[in-house]
């Protein structure tokens, strides 16, 4: 595609190194925002690109860092949430690999806006090989003055960290990163105080997303203004999305937003349609929490408009018939997909990851496995359906953080969608199960 | 001073008070159950998600409600904040939800548990929760435990309210015991045996809602109910020595600390004043303990009780006012 | 389908002496700076990475109480994060650690038939170790990698795209390498600083 923002340049070997990175215009924005720019119009062009958070929440990235406190003498923090650990996404994991000096240049250039001297960058645990990617790059920038004391001459200094996590989806949670980073439980804080005034140790804090903060400098180099014109609507600039699933081309694209969905799974140059031919049956489109969606109302809501990559249209119609982009993890499912064995693979994931703090989590998400792994494996009834709509309703919106809600959603959209398919496995448990090749891919 | 409004009633309240506790300042019914939150433990509460509310207008400048129930424990009031508790059915039902999921794993052992008459859980299940439960699977079991020759666990009981923990943190010079594992697996423990000895750990029995602590020189000795808990103070070098003793005749059967009327002790005391006085000759006793929460330890008792029954069930309140 | 009854196994201090290193203890010292002063336990993560790979492939009691000596905690705070991570292991495992991702993503694209496939060539179930002390097989959850799936990890290695084929070639060639370090493979001690 056109117009690539941050993957722009990913194909020219060696663009992982800092030499190579450099004569390809890199650390230029870090150059622009330290030497031209004050820290109130880097925060200016920040908020005029429209930039929102990418790692799910969407939240308008500008208004995110305005609500830091200022105003105390403590230090401040920027933590860049590199935990990305939710099911179908892979885009930070992509980035980060292949063009790490791209995030490093984001973190030094938000870190001068926020007046942070420190930054950590939390990266789960699994992801250990791309530890040294990052220290390597930390390392390379720091030898040619972009860290450090006094950087390019000015009165700004900063050092960047990596802390690995060790294991922990919940810790994708900015507050209970913070508690990780501290070499706790992976524990959500109760809210309020918030980062912004009482984040990492006490002292405010702004954590962002890989890709939030990749976007910076390329925002400075461009202009905010420039890049709010790319994109449609709110739902400016590009987004990364990792496509996975059913179809023909896996992979990370950048894409602009207001994409129709139809061009994304079908055009050659995205996913390239579903493999093998088959029809396409549902869609999770933001990453595993998101609601799933039927084919029909993926492709075009249900005014009948056709459905496109933004953050409003895929939730246009809220969650009776919209979903949301999330992380932009984008999950296809062929005709064959089994809807209640993903269900459930997905309800154990929830509960094998939730952190156990708060009781309708914890007792919740353990209790709707039981329940789908019951409707799965033909020993459900039809009263269980409707049990498993009532728990998830009972999590939904009850819980310390939002993994409550992204536990109940999967679950509550899945009946909503594919009620049919859930009552078929109660009714005809024999016959499912014997045609049921959903998730047994045959080698 | 901000004002408040909780289920109608209108309260001025310091700067920074919780809505629990602003609750808690207007008293009876409409104060929200609580079984984690603890105003003597620091950073407590939050985590049991019973006490979550609906506040129907954030404040005077900002009248929007706020989108989810909020946890009561945990959110400060601001001036001109609208709160329903009772009044709210949407709280009702949270609430009853909330109920199902702390049973869920609960192993129902009342006939059998010490903590029986004087349970948070069952306080709580009785008030605000269903007469069925919807699940048909196994709860889930692990073994009872001594952490000390003084202390009982039953982690099957336990509601992973975290104030033992806090206690520990909080009072005691050093924590021996923590929570360990994630999820509906975690439990309290000590990881490697360890016995929980320090001079105040007996607290964590007193702030513990349900029976997983217990006292070993009191268990299965008698019902609370069939005991008289009598005020009695000692000279202690320690803790303040004002305790409430639990007698059957003339003995002592345990020792607690005086508990007010939100379940929460006043004073926290030692684990010599609990463990080790247990002889009449060793305290001075100030009289009859009057206990001001429901409970059916004044039932039928020797102490002139208010006649009116306590707990009216809540859904026929919510009916009265609709 | 999980058992009801949860008996985490109890640990026990055997009071062995385990200690680090000069290199790796200069290690160490070098991740707690990296924290502001008072706020050592920050570096409890990746020193617990660095203890399980340095000193015997998982977290005893003896390592974590000498990780909580070093960073100046209780040992009761090692216990509880080590316990809540998915990545320590408490017990011993076998040389080499495979770790199948069970996801929505992965199990779509083949996921259960490459865990299905190594339980019948190692005969053992998730959570086990073979006989010969070399191979434990594990369930996890997502890997971050559900474009590249079926994907697992050996020993914190990612292998994606598998099939039962390459399963094979792949335990085959480990075998050959199960006494010593496998080629290539890196450790969390020459990741920091």
């Amino acid at each position: 595609m056109d117009g690539k923002i941050l993957l722009a340049n990913i194909d020219i070997p060696g663009i992982r190194g800092f030499d190579v990175y450099r004569t390809h215009g890199g650390y230029a924005a870090v150059e622009k925002a330290l030497r031209h720019l004050s820290v109130q119009e880097v925060i200016a062009e920040v908020n005029r690109s429209g930039l929102r958070g990418r790692g799910g929440a969407g939240f308008p990235t500008g208004l995110k860092w305005s609500f830091l406190d200022r105003k105390t003498d403590k230090p401040r923090y920027l933590v860049c949430n590199a935990d990305e650990s939710e099911p179908g996404t892979f885009k930070d994991r992509y980035l980060m690999h292949h063009l790490p000096h791209l995030l490093i240049e984001g973190l030094i250039i938000s870190s001068y806006a926020l007046g942070v001297n420190t930054c950590y960058i939390y990266i789960r645990g699994e992801f250990k090989y791309m530890v040294g990617i990052l220290e390597n790059a930390i390392r390379e920038a720091r030898q040619h003055g972009f860290l450090g004391e006094r950087i390019l001459g000015t009165d700004f200094s900063l050092e960047i960290y990596v802390h690995p996590g060790a294991g922990a989806y919940i810790c994708g949670e900015e507050t209970a990163l913070l508690e990780s980073l501290e070499g706790k439980r992976g524990n959500p804080r109760i809210k309020p105080p918030f980062p912004a005034f009482k984040g990492l140790y006490g002292c405010p804090t702004v954590v962002n997303n890989v890709e939030t903060l990749a976007t910076v400098g390329p925002i400075i180099s461009m202009g905010g203004e420039a890049y709010s014109k790319i994109g449609r609507g709110k739902s400016t600039g590009t987004k990364l999305i990792s496509a996975c699933g059913n179809i023909n081309k896996p992979g990370v694209y950048e894409i602009e937003m207001g994409l129709p969905v139809e061009d994304f799974i079908y055009s050659p140059g995205y996913c390239g349609g579903i493999s093998g031919n088959k029809y396409l049956k549902a869609v999770i489109p933001g990453g595993s929490s998101v609601p799933i969606l039927p084919a029909d109302l993926i492709l075009n809501t249900a005014r009948g408009e056709k459905r496109l990559m933004t953050y409003e249209s895929l939730a246009d119609g809220d969650f009776e018939t919209g979903t949301m982009l999330g992380s932009g993890g984008f999950i296809v499912y062929d005709e064959d997909a089994c809807i209640v064995r993903n269900t459930w693979n997905l309800t154990r994931f929830y509960h094998h990851e939730s952190c156990g703090q708060c009781s309708p989590c914890r007792e919740g998400t353990g209790w709707m496995e039981k329940i789908l792994y019951r409707i799965e494996h033909g020993q459900g009834k039809m009263s269980d359906i409707d049990l498993l709509v009532r728990v998830a309703k009972n999590i939904e919106g009850h819980t310390i953080c939002p993994l409550g809600d992204a536990a109940a959603w999967p679950v509550a959209s899945a009946i909503r969608h594919f009620r049919k398919e859930f009552e078929d496995h109660v009714l005809h448990p024999a016959e499912v199960l014997s045609k049921e090749r959903s998730l047994l891919k045959v080698f | 001073m901000p004002k408040v409004t909780i289920d109608n009633i209108t309260i001025d309240v310091e700067e920074g008070t919780t809505i629990l506790n602003a609750a808690r300042k207007i008293g009876g019914r409409i104060v929200p159950p609580a079984m984690c939150y603890y105003s003597k433990l620091k950073g407590s509460g939050g985590k049991c998600r019973t006490c979550l509310v609906k506040v129907a207008q954030s404040s005077a400048k900002d009248p929007r409600p706020m989108p989810k129930l909020v946890a009561s424990c945990s959110t400060p009031v601001q001036d001109g904040m609208v709160v329903q508790n009772l009044t709210s059915p949407e709280v009702a039902e949270a609430r009853k939800g909330i109920v199902e999921f702390l049973l869920l794993n609960h192993p129902l052992d009342c006939p059998v548990c010490d903590q029986a008459g004087e349970c948070d859980l069952q306080d709580l299940s009785f008030g605000y929760g269903m007469e069925e439960t919807a699940t048909e699977d196994d709860r889930r079991e692990f073994p009872v435990i001594d952490i000390g020759d003084k202390i009982k666990l039953h982690m099957n009981r336990c509601i992973l309210c975290y104030r033992c923990v806090y206690v520990a943190d909080q009072l005691t010079d050093k924590r021996l015991h923590g929570i360990l594992y994630r999820g509906d697996v975690s439990e309290i423990s000590t990881f490697i045996g360890n016995a929980v000895t320090n001079d105040f750990s007996g607290n964590m029995i007193d702030v513990c809602p349900v029976g997983a602590l217990t006292d070993k020189t009191a268990r299965f000795k008698s019902r609370v109910w069939f005991l008289k808990p009598m005020d009695a103070h000692r000279a202690c070098g320690k803790c303040p020595g004002k305790v409430a003793i639990w007698m059957f005749g003339n003995e002592i059967y345990r020792v607690t600390g005086r508990k007010d009327q939100f379940g929460e002790v006043e004073e926290f005391i030692c684990n010599e004043c609990r463990f080790e006085k247990k002889e009449p000759g060793d305290w001075v006793i100030e009289g009859p303990r009057h206990i001001k929460r429901q409970s059916v330890i004044s039932a039928n008792h020797y102490e002139e009780m208010k006649k009116q029954s306590i707990i009216d069930p809540i859904a026929g309140e919510m009916n009265k006012q609709e | 389908m999980q058992n009801n009854v949860i008996s985490h196994p109890q640990f026990t201090r055997e009071g062995k002496k385990v200690a680090f290193t000069p290199e790796v203890l200069e290690k160490v010292h070098c991740l707690m700076e990296r924290y502001p002063e008072g706020r050592q336990k920050s570096a409890l993560l990746p020193v617990l990475h660095i203890a399980q790979e340095e000193l015997g492939g998982y977290l005893s009691v003896d390592i974590m109480d000498y990780v909580a000596s070093l960073l100046d905690i209780q040992p009761i705070e090692v216990y509880e994060v080590a316990t809540f991570y998915s990545m320590f292991y408490l017990g011993k495992m076998g040389t080499y650690v495979i770790e199948v991702c069970r996801t929505g993503p992965c199990a779509i694209s083949g996921g259960e038939q490459i865990l299905a496939h190594l339980q019948d060539v190692l005969e053992i179930k998730p959570g086990e170790t073979t006989p010969d002390g070399i191979f434990t097989l594990k369930e996890v959850e997502c890997l971050g990698s559900c474009g590249t799936g079926p994907v697992m990890q050996v020993n914190t290695e990612y292998y994606e795209k598998l099939t039962p084929g390459k399963v094979d070639k792949l335990l085959e060639d480990l075998k050959e390498y199960a006494d010593r370090n496998k080629p290539g493979e890196s450790t969390w001690m020459e990741k920091f600083c």
